[in-house]
């Protein structure tokens, strides 16, 4: 077997709180499906036959009996549970499955929603041997206006330095604003090995990672690293270039785990040797410097890559969601009136009831969702089992689960929460109705 | 040719059946006549077009006569003579008109001479065809008497859609995603394949690649984007993915290992064919670890199995490669003295390891390495030599002819040596040889044996591999001209990988077995095979 993939669905939303206080992050409906299926539909597609699903005992209570949160995918899914209140980084949820893992893995977060082509990344990690292999995306504005926000504010986001080679594929320098205290510093080791760097700032980490069984068990080994994306990556990139990888006679233990050569490294360095390639020119050294440890990245600039992980992302991923897969935007189950106004960028759930004389524009309905008479829904998110009462008027909103909106009421860019009521003739403008 | 032993008595047709009626044996060209008359009937009955049989009664009749009366062989066809193709059976007998038949052909009615080709070239064909189906019986004992017919893989025919169908077929039965060939191909090259380096074999596999070993999906990849490059890199790299298929490798019940793993080992290298054409010395690699496996004892535990064949892969390796290059490096010290001025074309492992050798032993000389587009492999050449401390000189081969006149020997390394004496090497080689030759400069070629192939060729069109034609496109000062050659309907960007070296212009190859002319390669080859 070659790689065995995970899917990380323990994580909180800690950015989107109003969300996911009451339906946990890997639930939260986006175009009407879980969003924990679009990595799973995304590892089925290019072929995976398993994949080992971390989570919480809540998630795994909902997707076994929630008929509304039906994950319908082909593959074998083997779910671990790990605390939910535990403060469990990633890294250590990968240490706690570390018996399972057998060969290399690819590590996937449960609120990316993508259609990259996975061989690329995984490519990059057969061709050259690598430790790591990561995917990243030249990210782009929302322009959508966030609910509850009042006005165009928009929260300091901690920027990530990314530091790319000439070929953009090998992975230099990878740091986080917030750990970098008076600038930017890069040590002239790298500088002499890999003398243009090119610095990005606007990448979008996809959270998907292709890392050697090797790290799997010098995490074992390291309990201090919770984090992948945090703390893992930056570790594996700054060693790289560190003396200590790259001389003949390796100290440091935990290293050497990292630098497992394979059963044959005599023949494989013959081969190296024997080839006449360089992945690099100008200076006397061989292929790769020499080293050992190796991090590539893959940069997409076109196509979906998105992280669920913010409202505004939420909402974003409701309007592109939808394109990823084929079903057809009204739900044949649904009950639609047919003095409905639907514009074709609208997705209704299943068993939902339209009443006559609505009108609904790009938004989507949940299941089960009704809508009573004379309503108008534009640009809206409406998860699933709502009541909408008559002549209501609901605009850039998102309303969640189980809530129900009185007659005639008014909202404008609002985020209802779960099983929320909103009063007949209620006005709500640019506001959190939320417990 | 079929018409040895001319008989000068006018054999008519009454001849013949008076021959067959009393039972004589039919000369060649009797049973030949025979023959023709047979298909000619059947042919008429074929054929609707009555001017067609008629002519072709007609030309029967003509023919008889000039088998008979004339000598053949001196009298060279006064007709345009069509093109006889091969055959492994005696074709009809050219139809020489001889100046007596002048004038009986006076009498039948003026045929032009591309009518009359045509007639002819068609009765080949249906002739061709009921021989082949008729004599395949006669043919199959003779064909039983002689040796073991060696294998020669199938010429490339990426043209031919039948050929193309039945590697559709294999590729599918073997679970292994077709690859499929990328823009324009120069018409004379248009047998070959031609792939993008963008669109790897990959992309059509499942990601966690079950039907293909890991180990070989790498390799596949590290071929196709060229990571692996170089003869004898690209055969180590092959036999340690095999030794990994190996130690994964388990016998299912009811199966043997010999038997099984071999089995095993197709769909691997038609995976690895796809991603990069194998070239000679893989060839002769696998050949050699199929014989091994299949050599493997039935009553052999498959622990000890195993462990053979992973012996036997470092023997090889050790052998062929290593003790090879040695054993090269030691002859070819004594060719390079002090003082010399050494020509390298391109990148060869070998060829370095040489000089590195020779600068170890403190023979004091300098090396002009030539490179050429897009490849541009000599600029690893030269750092590695220049590692080591040899002067270096470096050029373009648009300029080897200026260079020429300064140098004192040319070592070239070779892909493979083809069984004429050929060498089959990177191309440009060729071109160095020649121009080499023009200067009355010695070419030594070192190649090692494993490399030596049973193929023959004389020209580098029939086979020989095409990389991606978009490697040619260049950006200079921010443009591109190139960018959008595949609009140009009449432009074709052609991208030669190898060519071959006629021995002529080759003075020595020095080989593990010791110093050789280019001529002797068959008699190594032969040698080997009774070794083996």
């Amino acid at each position: 077997m070659e790689l065995q993939a995970v899917l990380m669905a323990a994580g909180g939303g800690s950015r989107m709180t109003d969300l996911t206080y009451n339906t946990p992050k890997p639930m939260l409906p986006v175009g009407n499906k879980p969003l924990m299926w679009y990595p799973l539909n995304l590892l089925e597609r290019v072929g995976f036959e398993e994949v080992i699903v971390i989570t919480t005992k809540e998630v795994q209570k909902m997707m076994a009996t929630d008929p509304k949160m039906k994950i319908d995918v082909k593959m074998k899914l083997d779910v671990v549970c790990i605390q939910e209140d535990g403060d469990m980084g990633t890294a250590d949820a990968l240490r706690h499955i570390q018996q399972k893992i057998k060969t290399d893995v690819l590590v996937v977060s449960c609120d990316l929603i993508t259609d990259v082509a996975l061989h690329e990344v995984v490519d990059l990690f057969r061709a050259h041997n690598a430790t790591l292999a990561m995917l990243m995306s030249n990210a782009h504005e929302f322009t959508e206006t966030v609910p509850g926000q009042k006005g165009k504010k928009k929260t300091a986001e901690q920027r990530d330095f990314v530091g790319v080679d000439q070929s953009g594929k090998r992975l230099l320098f990878m740091a986080n604003e917030a750990d970098l205290e008076d600038g930017l510093s890069i040590r002239k080791s790298i500088m002499r090995k890999h003398p243009r760097m090119h610095i990005k700032t606007g990448l979008v980490d996809a959270h998907l990672y292709c890392l050697k069984k090797a790290v799997v068990d010098f995490l074992a080994d390291n309990k201090s690293i919770s984090s992948i994306r945090g703390e893992l990556v930056p570790y594996l990139v700054r060693k790289q270039f560190s003396k200590t990888t790259n001389s003949p006679k390796i100290k440091d233990d935990n290293l050497k785990q990292l630098l497992i050569s394979s059963r044959d490294e005599p023949l494989l360095q013959l081969a190296q040797e024997r080839s006449c390639w360089n992945d690099h020119r100008g200076d006397m050294s061989e292929a790769y410097h020499g080293g050992k440890l190796r991090c590539y990245v893959h940069i997409i600039d076109q196509g979906l890559c998105c992280r669920v992980n913010t409202l505004a992302a939420y909402i974003e991923a409701n309007r592109l969601a939808p394109k990823l897969f084929e079903e057809p935007a009204v739900h044949p189950s649904a009950v639609i009136s047919e003095r409905c106004q639907m514009g074709s960028d609208s997705i209704i759930g299943a068993l939902c009831q339209v009443a006559d004389k609505t009108s609904i524009k790009r938004s989507t309905l949940g299941n089960s969702t009704t809508v009573k008479e004379k309503v108008k829904v534009t640009n809206s998110i409406i998860m699933h089992g709502v009541t909408i009462e008559e002549g209501c008027n609901i605009q850039g909103s998102v309303i969640c689960s189980n809530a129900v909106i009185g007659r005639g009421a008014d909202l404008k860019y609002c985020l209802v929460g779960n099983g929320q009521r909103i009063e007949p003739e209620g006005e709500v403008h640019s506001h959190k109705h939320t417990k | 040719m079929a018409d040895s032993g001319v008989t000068d008595e006018p054999g008519t047709k009454d001849d013949v059946h008076r021959a067959k009626t009393e039972g004589k044996e039919l000369s060649k060209e009797e049973k030949q006549r025979l023959r023709k008359e047979k298909k000619q009937q059947k042919k008429n009955k074929e054929k609707k077009d009555e001017k067609a049989s008629h002519e072709s009664e007609k030309k029967k009749n003509k023919e008889e006569k000039p088998v008979s009366a004339a000598a053949p062989a001196s009298q060279p066809p006064t007709q345009p003579s069509t093109q006889k193709a091969p055959s492994a059976v005696p074709a009809p007998a050219p139809v020489p008109v001889p100046v007596s038949e002048t004038p009986a052909l006076a009498d039948k009615p003026a045929k032009t001479k591309a009518d009359l080709k045509a007639e002819r070239r068609a009765r080949q064909e249906a002739e061709r065809a009921s021989k082949q189906a008729a004599t395949s019986k006669p043919k199959a004992p003779p064909n039983e008497l002689q040796p073991v017919v060696k294998r020669l893989p199938e010429h490339v025919q990426v043209d031919n859609p039948g050929v193309l169908k039945k590697l559709a077929k294999k590729l599918e039965r073997q679970q292994i995603p077709l690859r499929l060939d990328y823009g324009y191909k120069v018409s004379l090259f248009s047998h070959l394949h031609q792939y993008s380096r963008k669109a790897p074999l990959t992309q059509q596999l499942s990601i966690p690649s079950t039907v293909i070993h890991p180990a070989i999906v790498r390799l596949g990849l590290q071929y196709s984007q060229g990571i692996v490059a170089g003869s004898n890199a690209r055969s180590v790299a092959l036999l340690h993915a095999f030794k990994q298929v190996i130690r994964d490798y388990t016998t299912p019940p009811n199966e043997e290992l010999s038997r099984d793993l071999v089995n095993k080992l197709k769909p691997y290298i038609s995976f690895l064919s796809q991603c990069r054409p194998l070239s000679a010395s893989m060839g002769n690699a696998i050949k050699y670890i199929k014989k091994e496996i299949s050599n493997i004892p039935s009553q052999c535990k498959e622990e000890e199995a195993k462990r053979k064949l992973l012996s036997c892969i470092d023997c090889y390796i050790d052998e062929k490669i290593i003790l090879a290059a040695k054993a090269i490096a030691k002859s070819s010290i004594e060719k390079i003295s002090n003082g010399d001025v050494i020509l390298v074309y391109g990148c060869s492992s070998l060829v370095n390891h040489i000089l590195c050798e020779a600068f170890e032993k403190n023979i004091k000389f300098r090396v002009i390495v030539v490179d050429s587009r897009p490849r541009l492999e000599g600029r690893e050449a030269l750092r590695r030599l220049v590692q080591r401390g040899i002067s270096c000189t470096y050029v373009l081969i648009s300029a080897v002819s200026y260079i020429l006149p300064e140098v004192s020997k040319v070592f070239l390394g070779a892909h493979a040596l083809l069984a004429n004496g050929y060498v089959m090497s990177r191309v440009g080689t060729s071109q160095i040889a020649l121009v080499a030759k023009a200067f009355n400069v010695p070419v030594l070629v070192c190649c090692e044996t494993y490399k030596f192939c049973e193929r023959v060729q004389t020209d580098s069109f029939v086979s020989n591999e095409l990389d991606d034609p978009d490697d040619l496109i260049v950006t200079r000062k921010g443009k591109t001209q190139l960018e959008h050659w595949q609009d140009v309907p009449s432009l074709g960007l052609l991208n030669l990988v190898y060519d071959v070296t006629p021995p002529d212009f080759v003075d020595l190859v020095i080989t593990d077995l010791g110093m050789i002319p280019c001529t002797s390669v068959p008699v190594v080859l032969r040698v080997k095979n009774v070794d083996q």
